[in-house]
């Protein structure tokens, strides 16, 4: 009996969660579209900082990542395509893995240990310092202001970052197919160009761009509900990150069974 | 020159009237029943201990926290039933300065003054600059517009906090707490910046403390809380010759029993609830 209340209010805690996420999200994504109609403009310039800030200073440890999963994949897969004298499907394999699955996936989690982390850190800082109140007292809604671009530069560079992190892994990948498996650079390439269909691609991007709306709705959420006191700072990013992490595979489960029964492959 | 308040000012409405005012935390009542009145120009400064309630007083008063029942009359709107758009539009009457200032870490002193301005108004930039500058000049931060907030002291965060307070010329403004955390001196040079602006702007001014020296210096009128509970209301002087005990307890300065006398507490300690010795 205590067990089934336990699970049952358990349920419920996760529910009422996801519930504020899905208003979080709802209402950036009411300050991006219809707000700036009715004479409340986006504040594009925290918009591009910020996409600053998650895009382009992560390129550096995002291209090293995935330079070497393109390697890893690389050889992971000729271990078993070599038993078939298959060598020189590494490109596809390689291809197709980083495109639709590991691509989007480091991806979200290297911004999430960059970006998700920082958003909760940043946003439940103020909220102790009393700088949300502050917001607010002068008729600043923290969501507009705060929230808003970060969903915005999010959406744009996650999808971006996803982009360049499957070409680094398809140039992770050359290293072993160049030097192993019989290809020169421009062959891979082809190779690799040969195996991908626009659907790869772009089933990976979709999956990355709700990845960007999953990291920052907790992020940001954890962020607006820390409590009093520094040390719950600390626990917010610190739940920011391990509940973004378990989120974004929820949601990347979800995504790949859609494609799979929907799509046909 | 006397201040406008008292029965000569009875046809000017007050700027803030409290009806029976409740709030609550969940199921804990912190506010049960507060009624007064706020004269439009007064000085009115909040006294009460730690946990007495003054603090939740005055975040229901800016609208951050939402009465359970009663009411809260600003420029003929209850802020206990206002629609989220109308609380906007009175706010932007309303300044606050928090106790920690509450500057924003990522702009300078000028940005977050000139913050407001930018978010409320269609100002040109030269125009929003020399309001700033204006505004810091005020609080005596003139030259400091570059700086980040992590840079200034203590008391000069304040001072740049009621700068920012000021930004949209506000008709009430509130202050947490001004003098927490800041030496005697500097506490003082607040009580001066706050009695200036009230003989230059004639503006309502609220302000929650719990240092005695300061309220009386800047208070046209005081009100006492203790336990959520309007426990006195009155002018300085009626203040100090109140005969009530709470009144006389924290004017002056009178500890708790139950805690100061070493063998009460150890009694406290030893007797169950129902005052049997364990």
């Amino acid at each position: 009996m205590e067990l089934t209340v336990q699970l049952g209010q358990t349920v419920l805690n996760a529910l009422a969660y996801l519930g504020s996420l899905a208003t979080l999200s709802a209402r950036a994504a009411y300050y991006t579209v219809v707000a700036p109609f009715q004479g409340k403009p986006v504040r594009v310039q925290r918009a591009i900082t910020q996409a600053m800030q998650i895009g382009v200073r992560a390129l550096p440890i995002l291209s090293l990542i995935t330079f070497f999963i393109g390697l890893i994949l690389a050889l992971q897969a000729a271990y078993e395509l070599k038993k078939f004298g298959a060598m020189n499907f590494v490109a596809s394999a390689v291809a197709i893995s980083m495109s639709r699955e590991l691509g989007p996936l480091i991806t979200a989690i290297v911004v999430i240990g960059r970006s998700g982390s920082s958003f909760a850190a940043e946003i439940g800082t103020m909220k102790v310092t009393e700088e949300l109140d502050a917001l607010e007292t002068m008729a600043i809604n923290p969501i507009r202001f705060l929230v808003t671009p970060k969903f915005i530069a999010m959406v744009v560079m996650l999808p971006c970052l996803t982009i360049w992190a499957n070409a680094m892994g398809v140039l992770g990948g050359s290293l072993f197919g160049v030097t192993k498996a019989g290809f020169t650079f421009l062959s891979y390439l082809h190779a690799t160009a040969d195996a991908l269909f626009l659907r790869d691609i772009i089933s990976g991007l979709i999956k990355s761009f709700m990845f960007g709306i999953t990291i920052t709705a907790v992020g940001c959420q954890e962020g607006l509900s820390t409590g009093a006191g520094a040390e719950q700072v600390g626990r917010s990013t610190t739940s920011a990150v391990v509940i973004s992490i378990f989120l974004v595979i929820a949601v990347d489960l979800i995504f790949t069974a859609l494609f799979f029964f929907l799509g046909g492959q | 020159m006397s201040s406008p308040v008292g029965p000569l000012n009875e046809q000017v409405p007050p700027a803030i009237s409290l009806r029976n005012l409740r709030v609550s935390y969940g199921d804990r009542e912190i506010l049960h029943g507060v009624s007064f009145d706020v004269q439009q120009g007064e000085t009115l400064v909040i006294l009460g201990g730690s946990g007495s309630g003054k603090s939740t007083l005055l975040r229901t008063l800016v609208g951050l926290e939402r009465p359970t029942s009663g009411e809260i009359w600003i420029k003929g709107k209850n802020l206990a039933t206002i629609s989220a758009d109308e609380l906007d539009y009175i706010r932007r009457h309303m300044g606050m300065s928090f106790q920690g200032g509450a500057l924003f870490g990522s702009m300078t002193v000028g940005e977050n003054v000139a913050l407001p301005l930018r978010e409320h108004t269609k100002l040109e930039d030269p125009t929003i600059d020399i309001m700033l500058r204006l505004k810091l000049d005020q609080v005596g931060l003139s030259g400091y517009e570059d700086y980040l907030p992590s840079q200034l002291s203590g008391g000069m965060k304040k001072r740049a906090a009621v700068a920012r307070a000021l930004a949209m010329d506000p008709e009430i403004l509130f202050f947490d707490e001004p003098s927490a955390g800041l030496d005697p001196i500097i506490a003082a040079g607040i009580d001066e910046l706050i009695l200036e602006l009230k003989q230059a702007f004639h503006m309502t001014i609220i302000v929650v403390t719990h240092e005695l020296a300061s309220a009386f210096l800047i208070a046209d009128r005081m009100v006492l809380i203790n336990k959520g509970d309007v426990v006195a209301l009155g002018t300085a002087e009626e203040m100090r010759t109140s005969k009530h005990p709470r009144v006389r307890q924290f004017l002056d300065r009178i500890a708790e029993p139950a805690v100061s006398q070493e063998l009460d507490y150890l009694q406290m300690l030893t007797e169950d609830r129902h005052g049997n010795r364990r």
